[in-house]
């Protein structure tokens, strides 16, 4: 399948600082349309026919999320775009950000003529501090234009910088971080669109999600909902890193197969194994290279990393798992102890020490962890051992200590 | 550390949601988040000196210790990884003549590991206090770490 251009359809063609560039490319369009046309019951509607699921790895469909915090009842509503993009290898959101701010303005306030919020907030990571004058830029030349302001109310938004924390990315450790907290995670339910932000209905989607928006209230569900998969809609778009000839972003049709994205676009050779949704993906073998990239198969948030034949799978898996370990905020003792225990047995194995009790102690841990973490960290922090254990146990076998 | 300096920063914050963003503004402020900064915090807010100081020592971009003037933070996470970070962390330990965690005696670098920035596409990359640099080798580090001599 394809490339094509969705999400990064003006990025490189408009200047992400101008306004008038990114209105000569029909932007503000859809929120005119939106707020002149649509009632925020249709504009929900149209996202939810469209099929448009989360981008930042959940998948949950973005029209019912809408719908729920448009249903709730509360004295504020907020929409937030989380843009504390932390996963090991992604860049995606980064890039987007660089280069188009201004359709995530757009996608935002028409997020707040549905669920009826005044308020909006992007929560971005301090690593892309650099990216908040721009940021910025955006929303005060959306603002001065009026473009924010809806029949006699408004909607602003509102930048929050994070201050060094993966586990932000976490919807509700996120919440916490700009209620000035810790970025611990919450117990769901109740789930944000219910009470989020201060305990009020709350819509979170990620960057990429936003993007897709004004291009479906443009031209509508049907449209959208044409390109991709039975269970996946629309296009995804990649960030690709390792060992390959070309790292970058790619924008693909759902459903393309990783052999397209890594071998013909990034021009990977050699590869041995490709880690698809980051740190916290699924580990693909080179033998299922012709896996389509989709939600129902692997997607994640469309971190890609090829590792060639030359890569030590153990030494890849300990690295991965020091970084859990040192993300993990804490709160569950799953999560907390398990990323440690998990690290601690990893670290054997690398020097040698492992055993064949201990690669049977980490599947029982992976498992204890996948079903009892509060959150996706603690859940998807085993992912990568699971699969690795499954598709490259030699390699574990080759270290385990003679005669145990 | 002067008074005025803290107040200025505890009267542009002055709601519970707001501690996150004043304590960004007290470590760039001070080099650190110091003990007694902590407290008065706590005062202005009317929150306990715990629920500040748990959240100052969340956050890796905080610290409770006085770091240098230019806080470089080489990622360590795979992708970097396998782009040979390890050279450039041994180039910049040996330019500097410390080791990761530790801040130089001239007060000038602090030298951290930190997990990714963000910048995988163009492995491996550091970032010296809100900058990034990428594409890194071990012969770019002097030239670099020269611009904030």
């Amino acid at each position: 399948m394809p490339e094509q251009q969705v999400v990064l359809r003006n990025c490189g063609v408009i200047d992400p600082k101008d306004l008038s560039t990114y209105l000569a490319r029909d932007g503000f369009e859809a929120l005119h349309k939106a707020l002149a046309k649509m009632t925020p019951q249709q504009v929900t509607e149209e996202i939810k026919t469209s099929g448009l699921r989360g981008r930042g790895g959940a998948g949950f469909p973005t029209g019912l999320k809408w719908e729920l915090a448009g249903k709730a009842s509360g004295n504020h509503k907020y929409v937030i775009c989380n843009a504390d993009e932390g996963e090991v290898g992604t860049f995606k959101d980064r890039y987007i950000l660089e280069r188009d701010p201004f359709s995530l303005v757009e996608a935002m306030a028409i997020a707040g003529h549905a669920i009826g919020a005044q308020k909006g907030y992007v929560y971005l990571r301090a690593e892309y501090h650099y990216l908040l004058d721009l940021l910025e830029n955006a929303i005060t030349q959306t603002r001065k234009k009026g473009f924010l302001t809806r029949q006699g109310t408004s909607f602003d938004i509102e930048v929050r910088e994070g201050a060094g924390a993966y586990i932000c990315g976490e919807e509700t450790a996120l919440m916490e971080s700009i209620e000035g907290r810790r970025g611990e995670v919450r117990y769901r339910p109740p789930f944000p669109p219910s009470q989020g932000l201060w305990g009020q209905p709350t819509v979170i989607d990620n960057v990429e999600t936003l993007m897709n928006i004004p291009p479906i209230i443009l031209r509508g569900a049907e449209w959208f909902s044409q390109m991709g998969t039975q269970q996946s809609k629309g296009t995804k778009v990649f960030s690709v890193s390792g060992d390959v000839q070309k790292p970058g972003v790619y924008e693909l049709v759902m459903g393309s197969s990783l052999r397209e994205l890594v071998e013909e676009l990034a021009l990977a050779k050699d590869t041995k194994m490709v880690q698809v949704g980051g740190a916290s993906g699924r580990i693909i073998p080179y033998a299922k290279i012709d896996t389509p990239l989709a939600f129902e198969t692997v997607l994640g948030a469309g971190a890609v990393i090829v590792f060639n034949q030359s890569r030590d799978v153990i030494d890849i898996m300990c690295k991965t798992m020091e970084f859990f370990a040192e993300e993990s905020c804490g709160k569950c003792s799953p999560c907390r102890e398990g990323t440690q225990a998990m690290l601690e047995i990893l670290n054997r194995f690398s020097k040698g020490q492992g055993s064949g009790k201990d690669m049977e102690t980490m599947k029982e841990l992976a498992n204890a962890m996948m079903l009892t973490s509060l959150c996706g960290l603690g859940q998807a922090a085993p992912n990568s051992v699971v699969d690795t254990l499954e598709h490259f146990t030699d390699e574990y076998q080759a270290q385990i200590k003679n005669g145990v | 550390m002067s008074d005025k300096t803290l107040q200025k920063i505890t009267s542009k914050h002055k709601k519970r949601g707001g501690l996150v963003s004043l304590l960004k503004e007290v470590q760039d402020e001070y080099g650190y988040l110091p003990a007694e900064v902590m407290t008065e915090v706590a005062d202005s807010l009317g929150i306990s000196v715990g629920e500040v100081y748990g959240t100052g020592t969340f956050y890796s971009f905080f610290s409770t210790k006085l770091l240098g003037k230019n806080i470089i933070r080489v990622c360590k996470s795979v992708p970097c990884y396998l782009a040979d970070n390890q050279s450039v962390i041994r180039a910049i330990q040996k330019q500097l003549g410390i080791k990761p965690g530790e801040t130089t005696e001239d007060g000038e670098f602090s030298l951290q590991l930190t997990n990714c920035i963000g910048a995988c596409d163009k492995a491996p990359a550091m970032m010296i206090n809100d900058t990034v640099y990428s594409e890194l080798t071990s012969a770019k580090i002097s030239e670099i770490l020269s611009n904030y001599r």
